[in-house]
């Protein structure tokens, strides 16, 4: 399985010694080497996001009780693919439709939205840990780098909203704006933790640091310790809805509306939003994956065998998953209720979270790390959750009809 | 100069002068944007990551939405042809062309003397340690500032006492 685990590197090295034999000038080999490493990013996840909108919309069709998409498979015959041929189908839909431009937008910045947003979330995939010694951009501050880049998203947002000229997208924009300035200090501050404990801001490094295996023959991974489990929990929430993913959806909420900021969106332009925000869901997710589950490393030694890129995407659906598992069953919240839950209870309980692992981490068992955090976690989740709540603790809930 | 550095040069000036010129106050502020990404990719091009992150951070991402929330909730954000231009432009111009004579002059009159100073370790982690050893003090005064005034803008924005809620 060794050949497996290199597969992606010796492609790229079979390309570029064939480029050099071809005669390409020595000059030009850095960017041929950069295009090959960009490439792939720009072929699986794009990929990634076609079948997760097909899977998204089974999945969500199974939980509301009905098929989802069924039907599209290869054309001319009677392979249906279990309808997985659904998302070719979108995509020439997309790529056919009338691009309708309001009469009023600013037809310029109207334009612009959607390449401003999609552009940072793909430079957040640079730093990105794939697999072992996967990582298209090797910096030391990776980390920085990422949530620097994926922060201009809310430029994106406003101007999707403002150029509109219309007051649904330009209510979509504020909230999202807001939404997502209140919800990137849990995001960093849960992240933090996690540099605070490994002493570096390099994500490689990080996950390095996860791959090793103990006594057992279990993995050291973030999320196994008290404190990472709660910053894996608090880094997955400010995710959902730093992505606008529900029950945090509140910025294209289509009961209020319409569509958010990209109400004015049509044909291509829309399906780059939609692309943007999927796009931006997986480099969140795969940077909680890269931080607190052990990137691409295997849960168990014996496991190691399975290659670290397959390892890194097996996680990564494993999320996905949740996250359309998530969609299905939550009701989305009021905006009242998404701030103060922002600043009430995700930035004190980050901010506790720092002050545990400034003090755990140093004990030397795990077991007695438990033992010490637990209790405190378990109060100050309890005693916040009571806060949020007004200080009124709910009545049981009773069904008049439905029982 | 490398191929990167002029178009990065390009992005800089243009969205400099279109923060000036630009007709509309919100295409203004987002031309300003540029400039700060432009720059922003000058410091990631000059090996110095850390300013062209925080560069990236602090002005693309933070003081650029702060520009664009505070042009959204004034009034006339909307209408068009609000940047008229000062009155004063022939003074304003004319300081602006001194100081570039003189600094262009100062800079043509220095005589570059190459390979004399080693280039500074900026590298995260020495930033990291020195604010952590060597600069602690100033540092922690900066948070105190900061919190200071982020409870100032709280207690601002509270506005006195509160008109409570209508009762049920």
């Amino acid at each position: 399985m060794n050949w497996l685990e290199t597969l992606p590197l010796t492609i790229k090295a079979t390309l570029l010694s064939a480029a050099a034999a071809a005669g390409l000038p020595e000059a030009l080999m850095p960017y041929l080497s950069a295009v090959l490493s960009i490439s792939p990013i720009l072929m699986v996840f794009p990929l990634l996001f076609a079948l997760t909108t097909v899977c998204e919309r089974k999945g969500l069709g199974r939980i509301q009780n009905r098929y989802g998409p069924n039907r599209v498979g290869i054309p001319f015959t009677n392979i249906r693919l279990a309808g997985f041929g659904q998302f070719i189908a979108d995509g020439i839909k997309s790529l056919t439709k009338e691009d309708v431009v309001p009469h009023k937008a600013d037809k310029l910045l109207h334009f612009l939205a959607p390449i401003v947003l999609l552009v940072p979330v793909l430079l957040t995939f640079s730093v990105l840990p794939i697999g072992k010694g996967m990582v298209p951009l090797e910096l030391d501050a990776g980390l920085l780098f990422f949530f620097a880049v994926g922060g201009t998203a809310e430029l994106a947002v406003f101007m999707a909203g403002w150029s509109s000229r219309n007051k649904y997208s330009l209510l979509g924009a504020m909230r999202g704006i807001a939404q997502m300035i209140s919800y990137e200090m849990p995001l960093i501050l849960s992240a933090l933790v996690v540099v605070m404990a490994a002493g570096t801001l390099s994500p490689m490094e990080i996950v390095n640091q996860q791959a090793v295996y103990g006594k057992l023959g279990i993995a050291q991974w973030n999320v196994f310790s008290p404190w990472g489990l709660l910053g894996f929990v608090l880094f997955f929430i400010a995710a959902l809805a730093e992505s606008n993913r529900s029950p945090f959806d509140l910025p294209e909420g289509e009961s209020e509306l319409v569509a958010g900021y990209f109400t004015e969106y049509s044909g291509f332009k829309f399906a780059l939003f939609f692309m943007a925000e999927y796009m931006g869901m997986f480099a969140a997710m795969g940077m909680g994956i890269s931080l607190f589950l052990g990137g691409w490393s295997a849960p168990l030694k014996f496991l190691t065998f399975i290659p670290s890129w397959m390892w890194f995407f097996g996680k990564l659906i494993l999320m996905i998953f949740l996250v359309i598992w998530i969609r299905g069953t939550m009701p989305r919240m009021r905006m009242d209720q998404l701030m103060a839950f922002a600043w009430k209870f995700m930035l004190p309980l980050a901010l506790m979270n720092f002050l545990l692992v400034g003090a755990i981490s140093f004990m030397p068992s795990m077991l007695g790390q438990w033992l010490a955090a637990v209790p405190i976690i378990i109060f100050a989740w309890c005693g916040l959750a009571r806060g949020l709540g007004g200080g009124r603790i709910p009545a049981p809930r009773v069904y008049r009809f439905a029982e | 100069m490398s191929t990167g550095f002029i178009i990065l040069a390009l992005i800089t000036i243009a969205g400099a002068i279109g923060a000036m010129n630009c007709g509309r106050l919100v295409h203004c502020a987002l031309s300003l944007v540029a400039s700060f990404a432009g720059l922003a990719g000058i410091y990631l091009q000059l090996n110095v990551w850390f300013v062209g992150v925080a560069q990236i951070l602090v002005y693309v991402g933070a003081v650029a939405i702060l520009i664009v929330v505070a042009l959204l909730v004034t009034r006339n954000a909307e209408s068009d042809r609000q940047n008229e231009g000062s009155k004063g432009w022939i003074a304003g111009g004319s300081v602006a062309l001194l100081v570039f004579i003189l600094l262009a002059g100062a800079l043509s009159n220095t005589a570059v003397t190459g390979a004399a100073t080693l280039a500074p370790d900026s590298s995260v982690e020495t930033i990291g340690r020195r604010m952590m050893t060597l600069y602690v003090i100033p540092l922690e005064a900066l948070a105190l500032l900061l919190t200071a005034a982020l409870l100032g803008a709280v207690v601002i924005a509270l506005g006195g006492p509160k008109p409570g809620r209508a009762s049920k």
